[in-house]
């Protein structure tokens, strides 16, 4: 399993970047992680990005339209928010594994 | 006879994504527009673009009236129920109640309503077209269709939208 140093920390990803551990994440790699991407991290970023957490560690699955139905963002604005394809960019920001949702 | 190898283009294009998607809905079953649906939205979750041209029964999936109430075949659909007979999936309201299974099974699932899955498509940049020449043939004018429908085009629009390199057409 690789691993990779983000904001001087090593944490372990897959091939494709997400991390495998969720627990090794922290605020500071999701800001450079979105540099990485190309963007800086908002309130209303981090807003969606625990909210992802949260699901995740519950157990939940995660869907666009679940985030639309949070009451946080608009479909809209999530699409804005992590240009490139919201649900994998936020995720891998959120550093929790790639959902695999077919909607 | 030689056969000649195609080695370069193949792996030319081993790191060119998909770009562009154009999925045609031509049919107006509760599956197949579900199907044209994911691919659509599946492709704009990938950060890929996306439109979709709704033709001939695919028409239903834009009009206001008929969207959310559409229906999958239980007769003449092999697929649906083997050990069903033929007779008793024709006895009137077994369509019905069977697509309102299907529909309800798909919300466990997460996945919307027709309506609200256009919506989701339209904020995620995806653009909807409906058939000039199928829409004449229904008698359907704009006002028939779901406000975010972006134009009625025909055929040589359609391919002017599917214009660039890496663009997939879909047809459903």
């Amino acid at each position: 399993m690789p691993n990779r140093v983000i904001a001087g920390q090593t944490v372990d990803v897959n091939d494709e970047g997400y991390f495998t551990d969720p627990t090794q994440w922290s605020e500071n790699i999701a800001s450079e992680l979105a540099q990485e991407a190309g963007f800086e991290l908002s309130p209303k970023h981090f807003d969606v990005i625990n909210f992802l957490r949260d699901r995740y560690m519950s157990g939940q699955a995660l869907t666009i339209r679940r985030v639309g139905k949070s009451g946080l963002v608009s479909i809209k604005e999530f699409y804005d928010l992590f240009p490139g394809g919201p649900l994998k960019v936020s995720s891998k920001i959120a550093g929790i594994p790639k959902p695999a949702s077919c909607v | 006879m030689e056969v000649s190898t195609m080695e370069a283009p193949i792996q030319g294009t081993k790191d060119l994504p998909v770009k562009k998607v154009c999925v045609i809905c031509s049919k107006g079953n509760l599956q197949d527009v579900y199907a044209a649906l994911v691919l659509a939205n599946g492709a704009l979750m990938e950060g890929i673009e996306a439109n979709m041209f709704f033709t001939f029964f695919g028409l239903v999936a834009i009009q206001k009236d008929k969207q959310d109430h559409l229906h999958t075949a239980t007769v003449g659909n092999p697929a649906f129920m083997d050990k069903l007979p033929t007779m008793v999936a024709g006895l009137p309201g077994f369509e019905a109640f069977a697509s309102y299974m299907m529909r309800k099974e798909m919300d466990k699932l997460d996945i919307p309503p027709v309506s609200e899955f256009l919506e989701m498509i339209v904020a995620g940049g995806g653009k909807l077209y409906g058939c000039k020449l199928a829409s004449d043939m229904f008698k359907l004018d704009r006002e028939d269709f779901i406000d975010d429908l972006e134009d009625i085009i025909t055929v040589g629009d359609f391919y002017a939208l599917a214009e660039g390199e890496r663009t997939h057409v879909i047809f459903v």
